[in-house]
């Protein structure tokens, strides 16, 4: 039983591997590199909880 | 699409999504956390006998509870993705935030490593009842992290809830296995007469050198922070999800030591690998054994699972202000999860998970945690004097500052030192590796950064300048 695990957890290791690897390449070609790397630190803070006293 | 830009009077940019809660920050804590009660803590009585493992677990848990106050205070205000980076960037500069943002990716990267190598050791244990010795660990170990990862990339809503699911049910294991033991439900009684017989083997060094493995109880719980940017409201979330975690880990590693340490002689329990699953096999109930193997198994999940959702929002963070090259810092268009980083930081954890001996990769863990919590140090002492209190608006005022600061500054040092008393080359290496990275980011790096850009939180001017 054990080797079929084995065999099994490579299967599904290499299945998510790809998952995300065929993601990242369809969404890197499908938006704009640009919108991609667009997010702003502190965007939270400035709409959202001022610090005012 | 629709949901790429939520109001239409600002431009289109891609954030992550603020969709967690305090349940998910305590999930994300203890989580990182809680398999430390299930391993590695127990070298600490190897190390010194009973006694000294009951004062690392407390020595410990204060350093640790100095660590949650002092980081809910700061983290409260600066509520941002890369947690300590984000602290050191505005309240120290930009070579703190550098190191600060290494110690985070090395630490929970490192640990997440360790978390693979102990879920392939347990399946071999397992094997090995059945009777199937000398199983091949590598594919669940890379299992493990492929699954962890992927999971991460989808969403980090589904991520940590999974999380408080499985972590819940790992400190819920270690509370029926004291209330059963407690009531009598197993078939040897608790002895503590080591501690009158054999109180300390080693002697006081004994105490000194155990405190190294009592960080193994608390250790990461400071990583609550990275989901700052992601929590509905951070500066309530955040320190209410950090203290209600470092609560938990008090009570859970009090208990642990109790029950174990009752349970087995010291001798047996300075050098298992699995104390508490241990534990419960020696109260002879085949249902604690089997609900403290699910235990393990989960804690250890947990535990890869936060570290992949904090190092990738580090990586992430410095990423986006171009101290890493600025591809890592995309953002999912569906997911909002910085994607690129949780892949690219896959190879990195398989690499360690595969190549390294777990006491090496556990210690350069520890290592890069306890240089993040010397730089709370004065990074706390800092903030309160640039911003005191009334400057700015804080979710949570930490009580008896400095005292804090003072206690956590002596417990890192101690803790050097006990560190340095068993892995001297590895704590000389790993200085030496931030030291040649700051020289790299000072002379390489830092003309990339868009040093107007950096500094994000709408802060009044520090006092004094």
């Amino acid at each position: 039983m054990w080797d079929i695990l084995e065999y099994a957890a490579w299967a599904l290791s290499a299945l998510f591997g790809v998952l995300m690897l065929a993601d990242l390449i369809r969404i890197d070609s499908t938006y704009d590199n640009e919108l991609l790397i667009s997010s702003r630190e502190g965007e939270i803070e400035a709409t959202a909880e001022r610090h005012e006293i | 699409m629709d949901d790429i830009t939520s109001a239409a009077a600002e431009p289109d940019r891609l954030r992550l999504l603020r969709v967690l809660g305090p349940s998910h920050v305590w999930a994300l804590g203890v989580g990182i956390v809680l398999v430390g009660e299930y391993m590695g803590w127990n070298f600490s009585v190897g190390k010194g006998g009973m006694i000294a493992g009951l004062m690392a677990c407390w020595v410990a848990g204060l350093l640790y509870t100095c660590v949650a106050m002092i980081d809910s205070e700061v983290t409260s205000t600066v509520a941002a993705a890369g947690g300590q980076y984000a602290q050191a960037k505005h309240i120290v500069g930009p070579l703190m935030a550098f190191n600060v943002g290494l110690f985070l990716v090395m630490a929970y990267t490192m640990l997440e490593a360790a978390n693979a190598i102990t879920v392939g050791f347990l399946l071999d244990t397992v094997a090995g009842m059945q009777g199937q010795a000398g199983l091949n660990q590598q594919p669940f170990i890379v299992l493990a992290i492929m699954f962890l990862a992927w999971l991460n990339y989808r969403g980090v809503l589904a991520t940590l809830t999974f999380n408080l699911v499985i972590t819940a049910v790992a400190f819920l294991a270690i509370v029926a296995l004291f209330v059963s033991v407690q009531f009598g439900a197993s078939a040897v009684p608790l002895d503590f007469s080591a501690i009158t017989t054999d109180p300390l083997p080693y002697g006081w060094v004994g105490i000194v050198a155990s405190l190294h493995f009592g960080l193994w109880y608390y250790l990461g719980i400071e990583g609550t922070c990275q989901a700052a940017e992601e929590v509905r409201s951070p500066a309530r979330s955040l320190p209410y999800g950090t203290m209600a975690g470092i609560m938990t880990l008090l009570v859970a590693a009090t208990m642990t030591w109790y029950i174990c340490s009752g349970l087995m002689p010291w001798e047996y329990l300075g050098q298992a690998g699995t104390p508490l699953f241990d534990a419960a096999r020696v109260t002879g109930s085949t249902g604690l054994m089997i609900l403290l193997f699910v235990g393990t198994a989960f804690a250890t999940l947990a535990s890869a699972n936060g570290c992949i959702n904090d190092a990738s929002r580090a990586w992430f963070s410095m990423s986006r202000d171009r101290y890493l090259p600025s591809w890592f810092g995309a953002v999912h268009p569906v997911y909002r999860t910085p994607y690129r980083a949780i892949v690219f930081l896959v190879p990195i954890a398989l690499i360690f998970a595969l190549g390294a001996p777990l006491d090496q990769v556990v210690t350069f863990s520890i290592l890069s945690g306890l240089l993040g919590y010397t730089f709370m140090t004065f990074n706390m002492v800092m903030f309160r004097n640039k911003w005191p209190l009334g400057k700015i608006k804080r979710g949570y005022v930490h009580p008896f500052h400095p005292l804090p600061t003072i206690v956590l500054l002596i417990l890192c040092s101690t803790a050097y030192f006990a560190v340095f008393l068993g892995y001297g080359t590895q704590l000389s290496a790993m200085m030496c590796f931030y030291i040649i990275a700051s020289l790299w980011f000072h002379f390489r790096r830092y003309k990339f950064v868009r040093r107007g850009d950096q500094f994000t939180m709408p802060w009044p001017k520090p006092q004094g300048y």
